[in-house]
């Protein structure tokens, strides 16, 4: 060691570390260099760059969904609202042990454990910051019992959100329809900014139909969030518009009535006043609870549903094709005359049968003796099908058609509810078009009588029978009559819509076929005769019908009995009253109900009595004063389309014009 | 004047660099200001840092008592008690975050590595200064060997960062010895032919990892690549002024990890932009330029070598954790001296500006 010592070299040593020392500060100079050419180029060159994704990092768009529109009856009596729906959520960020948390609330509310096997997949994947659902819907006690122990359930949420009610759910499911949750199909449809805070839209009825009345127009605000995304303060923020509230021409206590008259039995009844084609009672049983849809029906209850033979989802008003039967007679009998086939004073003789000219086969009547000598208004009133098999052939299928289209059979009726069906009435082009088979004689004397081809809807059926009624006035039918927007002061009225007017060649025929059609009820041998009570302050209207669901092999006697229920024949209704004045038009089917007169005639009976009590003696023989009622040209300009992008495209012209 | 040499006189006897402190004190300070808001605006983390700043001090003025002299006849002592306590790490010590880096002394925990930084300068000081300037071959293999065996050690815990500020100080040392250029040069080939067994052999997966994604952070955007991208949104929307004190939206809004310690720079940068960049970075050269300046002064080997091993010790810290939250090297886990967050690193940086007050103060009674 000392050795190495001696041999240092002072000079060379201080000479070595002097050079290393400049090397250093060179070494220095050049790191602090390159540091702040970095920075030169991230702070002054890339700033804009940067500001971007700073910003992109801190501020975030969340919308905020509007109000639903409230529907009401046409007495302001509520029939879809939204009401408070209380959910139970934890946030597990304040929660310190989950477990001994789910453990404690499950000795207060219900938890099943498929609702904790959901919270706890959720708690995986979601920010430990939100809150996750643990129970929907709890009860009022519910909330009770978990709002006085919150201080004890650190974590434990109650959160209020707006769901949507029916307070009829199970009369007004076919009409006023159901929201649900968005599917996949409708988010591809609907327009993505408008509904970005919304989870639901109308999936059935006027729910659907005027979706884009009722959603309104999504609000914004614009939010600082931190990293994990928690909202810090709002920087902005734009108001969503509620939705528009609807009023129905529909009468929910009338609704009632026809429910209860139905009892158990399946099938449809529609109600229209013929003065301005507002629909007042729309029916189609059997129902179903149309709440149990809006937060998703569990698959279970909706399995039942879907398979019922019953078919209760099923909305027979608008859907259900039925032969019309014997109710289509007074519109031949009219058409007949109209078309001067026949004369008011037309006469058959009925001997139980009808065959056509050179052909072996016999067409029977109902009564198997036959009604002998047989005017129009025996053969409406004793409903003889000889009469209208004859009058058939004489005026063929085309003229009848044409004449059947006047009154909207075969045609969507043009209610403002999607989904509707057409019906049938045939024609040789028809049959040609479709079937690809030339039109044989005998398929029109059965269409005679409403059956082969023949099919309607009940709407269709009380449509027409609500034009018969008001001497030829065609309307659209309504369920919505008047739009009440959040700014409005008042509702803005939805005005009736006449399609077209049936051209009319004597008023004599209609007053004959109407005749015939009071006799129904109000004459000794009507088919109806049962709803003619001594105390009735007005006449009624009608026709009875049964249609064949099972044809009856030829010289095969008909045993109703023997017969499987479903195999049983429709019993059809349709009517008006008061027959002067009418104030409401009527159809009504029974499936399988067996006779027209002694099913669904008595139906029909409880709701017009029910309906007709609100007026005055004075007012069942004056007609109402007349309306505003747009004339059919102006059918372009239809107020209310059943299309939603349409309505909002009418909303926004309207808004222009006002 | 007269009071003022007065003054620098009485801190010359309590072997203070007035200069150098001044230098230090301001930079702390800017550290205070930037750690604040950088906490969360949290008195908490700022008392307990406070605590160790006060530690650290206390740290600097002790050994800025011991001469030179004293710290050179210790070296050895010290390098062969923290190579065993490397060692002791390795066999029984603490497990935190998958890396064993703390012996637990029942009182408090005690990162070895950390007092490595001093103590494998002061020991190569020590062996190159017993020696011929410049070294021999022979003793420079010595040398090497001295330097690599806590530097392996230290890399095995496994603790990267650590291991390439020991490195660098035992290498700053040799370079100050007077190592040949062509020997330097062949080094720094040999040391890039190095890296691809270390690479494939030494590296842990994570810091395998660390180096993809510093070459091309967006190419995991919400793994690791996630630091680098925060780091550069902040810095880069700093720009010239920046957002303004506490009003930092990377940092506050905590898209930025780790700001209060490794990336605390980012922070700063968000905050006060490039003119508060150019302010930070002067302070940090006037101190490295003054401890240059205190080792040219120095006398006797040891107390060169071991001032300049310091010194460009220093001036790693700093490149090396800028370099890494700007996004031009690897995420090494170094942090950004004297600012930032953590207490084992300002007390072993304090010490090592106390070695250089020692060097500068205890020069004259040495010359006397």
């Amino acid at each position: 060691m000392a050795q190495r010592q001696h041999l240092k070299d002072h000079f060379i040593e201080q000479r070595i570390f002097h050079n290393r020392s400049i090397a250093a500060i060179f070494f220095t100079l050049i790191l602090f260099s390159v540091l702040l050419s970095r920075l030169f180029f991230l702070q002054i060159n890339s700033h804009e760059h940067f500001t971007t994704l700073s910003q992109n990092n801190r501020v975030s768009v969340q919308a905020i969904p509007p109000t639903r529109g409230l529907i009401y009856d046409r007495n302001g009596i509520i029939l879809a609202e939204n009401l408070p729906s209380y959910t139970l959520q934890i946030i597990p960020e304040q929660a310190a042990d989950i477990d001994t948390l789910l453990e404690k609330l499950s000795l207060l509310v219900n938890l099943r454990d498929i609702d904790i096997k959901k919270f706890k997949k959720e708690v995986r994947r979601k920010r430990r910051f939100e809150g996750i659902p643990l129970r929907f819907r709890l009860t009022d006690e519910e909330v009770a019992i978990v709002s006085v122990n919150l201080h004890r359930l650190p974590g434990v949420e109650i959160k209020a959100q707006l769901s949507r009610f029916y307070p009829y759910g199970k009369a007004t499911a076919h009409v006023v329809g159901y929201v649900g949750r968005i599917n996949e199909k409708e988010l591809k449809r609907l327009p993505v900014t408008n509904y970005s805070g919304t989870n639901h839209t109308g999936k059935l009825g006027v729910e659907k139909s005027y979706e884009a009345l009722l959603h309104g127009q999504v609000g914004y605000q614009k939010v600082e969030t931190n990293v994990r995304g928690r909202v810090l303060r709002v920087l902005e923020r734009s108001n969503p518009v509620p939705g528009n509230d609807l009023y129905l021409n529909l009468d929910i206590n009338l609704q009632k009535v026809a429910i209860e008259a139905f009892e158990n039995k399946r099938g449809a009844l529609v109600a229209i006043n013929p003065e301005n084609g507002q629909l007042l009672a729309m029916v189609s049983m059997p129902d179903y609870n149309a709440n149990l849809f809006v937060n998703g029906i569990d698959s279970k209850t909706y399995k039942a549903l879907n398979t019922s033979w019953e078919r209760p989802l099923f909305n027979r008003t608008i859907l259900g094709g039925y032969p019309p039967g014997s109710t289509v007679k007074p519109f031949f009998a009219l058409a007949g005359l109209e078309l001067n086939v026949i004369q008011l004073d037309h006469e058959i003789f009925c001997p139980g049968f009808y065959r056509l000219k050179g052909k072996a086969h016999k067409y029977r009547d109902w009564k198997k003796w036959g009604h002998g000598k047989t005017d129009i208004t025996k053969s409406i009133v004793q409903s003889c099908d000889v009469f209208y098999y004859d009058l058939a052939f004489q005026m063929g299928i085309d003229k009848m058609h044409k004449f059947m289209t006047y009154f909207g059979f075969g045609k969507k009726s043009g209610i403002d509810i999607l989904g509707e069906r057409s019906g049938l009435m045939p024609s040789k082009e028809w049959k040609k078009r479709v079937r690809k088979q030339v039109w044989f004689p005998g398929e029109t004397v059965i269409a005679g009588i409403g059956q082969g081809y023949v099919l309607v809807t009940p709407i269709q059926l009380a449509l027409a029978t609500a034009t018969l009624a008001n001497g030829g006035q065609h309307f659209q039918p309504q369920l919505v009559s008047s739009i009440q927007r959040k700014d409005d002061l008042f509702p803005r009225r939805v005005s009736p819509q006449v399609v077209h007017n049936v051209p009319i060649l004597r008023k004599e025929n209609w007053q004959e076929v109407h005749h015939a059609m009071t006799e129904v009820i109000h004459g000794a041998r009507g088919t109806a005769r049962r709803l003619n009570k001594p105390d009735l302050r007005y006449k009624i209207a009608g026709k009875t019908g049964t249609a064949q669901v099972f044809t009856v092999a030829q010289d095969a006697t008909y045993k109703e009995d023997e017969l499987e229920e479903r195999l049983k024949d429709h019993a059809l209704f349709m009517s008006f009253a008061p027959a002067q004045n009418p104030k409401i038009a009527i159809a009504v089917v029974v499936e399988n109900g067996g006779h027209g007169g002694s099913v669904a005639a008595p139906i029909a009976g409880k709701v017009i009595e029910a309906y007709l009590s609100q007026f005055s003696d004075e007012q069942l023989k004056s007609p109402a004063k007349k309306e505003a009622i747009e004339k059919p040209a102006k059918k372009q300009h239809t107020p209310v389309s059943i299309d939603p992008d349409k309505t909002a495209a009418i909303l926004h012209e309207e808004h222009q014009h006002g | 004047m007269a009071s003022q040499s007065s003054s620098q006189s009485l801190f010359f006897r309590l072997h203070i660099d007035l200069t150098l402190l001044m230098g230090l004190i301001a930079l702390i300070a800017i550290g205070q200001i930037i750690l604040y808001s950088a906490s969360g605006e949290s008195m908490a983390l700022m008392q307990r840092q406070g605590v160790r700043l006060g530690i650290a001090f206390i740290v600097m003025l002790f050994i800025a008592q011991i001469s030179p002299d004293t710290m050179r006849r210790w070296s050895p002592v010290i390098f062969i008690i923290g190579a065993i306590m490397l060692i002791a790490v390795l066999l029984v010590g603490t497990r935190v975050l998958g890396a064993q880096r703390w012996l637990d002394l029942g009182l408090f925990r005690f990162q070895p590595s950390e007092m490595m930084k001093l103590a494998v300068p002061m020991m190569l000081a020590w062996f190159l200064s017993s020696g011929n300037i410049p070294p021999r071959n022979r003793h420079l293999i010595i040398a090497l060997a001295i330097l690599l065996v806590p530097v392996l050690l230290i890399a095995k815990q496994p603790d990267l960062g650590t291991s390439l500020l020991v490195t660098s100080a035992g290498l700053f040392v040799i370079f100050m010895a007077g190592v040949s250029w062509r020997l330097i040069f062949g080094f720094i080939f040999a040391g890039i032919a190095f890296t691809i067994p270390m690479w494939l052999f030494l590296m842990r997966d994570y810091q395998r990892q660390r180096v993809l994604t510093m070459l091309n952070p967006e190419s995991d955007p919400l793994g690791s690549g996630y630091h680098i991208i925060q780091s550069k949104i902040a810095i880069g929307s700093g720009g010239s002024f920046g957002k303004g004190w506490l009003n930092g939206t990377q940092s506050h809004l905590e898209f930025l990890p780790e700001r209060h310690t490794d990336f605390i720079f980012s922070v700063f940068a968000e905050e006060f932009g490039f003119s508060g960049i150019l302010i930070l970075l002067s302070l940090y050269l006037f101190v490295i330029f003054r401890g240059i300046y205190i080792t040219t002064q120095a006398h006797g080997t040891f107390a060169r070598l071991l001032g300049a091993g310091i010194v460009l010790t220093f001036l790693i810290y700093i490149f090396v954790n800028i370099g890494m939250v700007s996004g031009i090297l690897p995420v090494v886990g170094v942090p950004l001296p004297l600012v930032s967050y953590g207490g084992t690193s300002i007390v072993t940086l304090m010490a090592g500006f106390g070695i250089l007050m020692s060097i500068h103060t205890h020069r004259k009674l040495l010359a006397h």
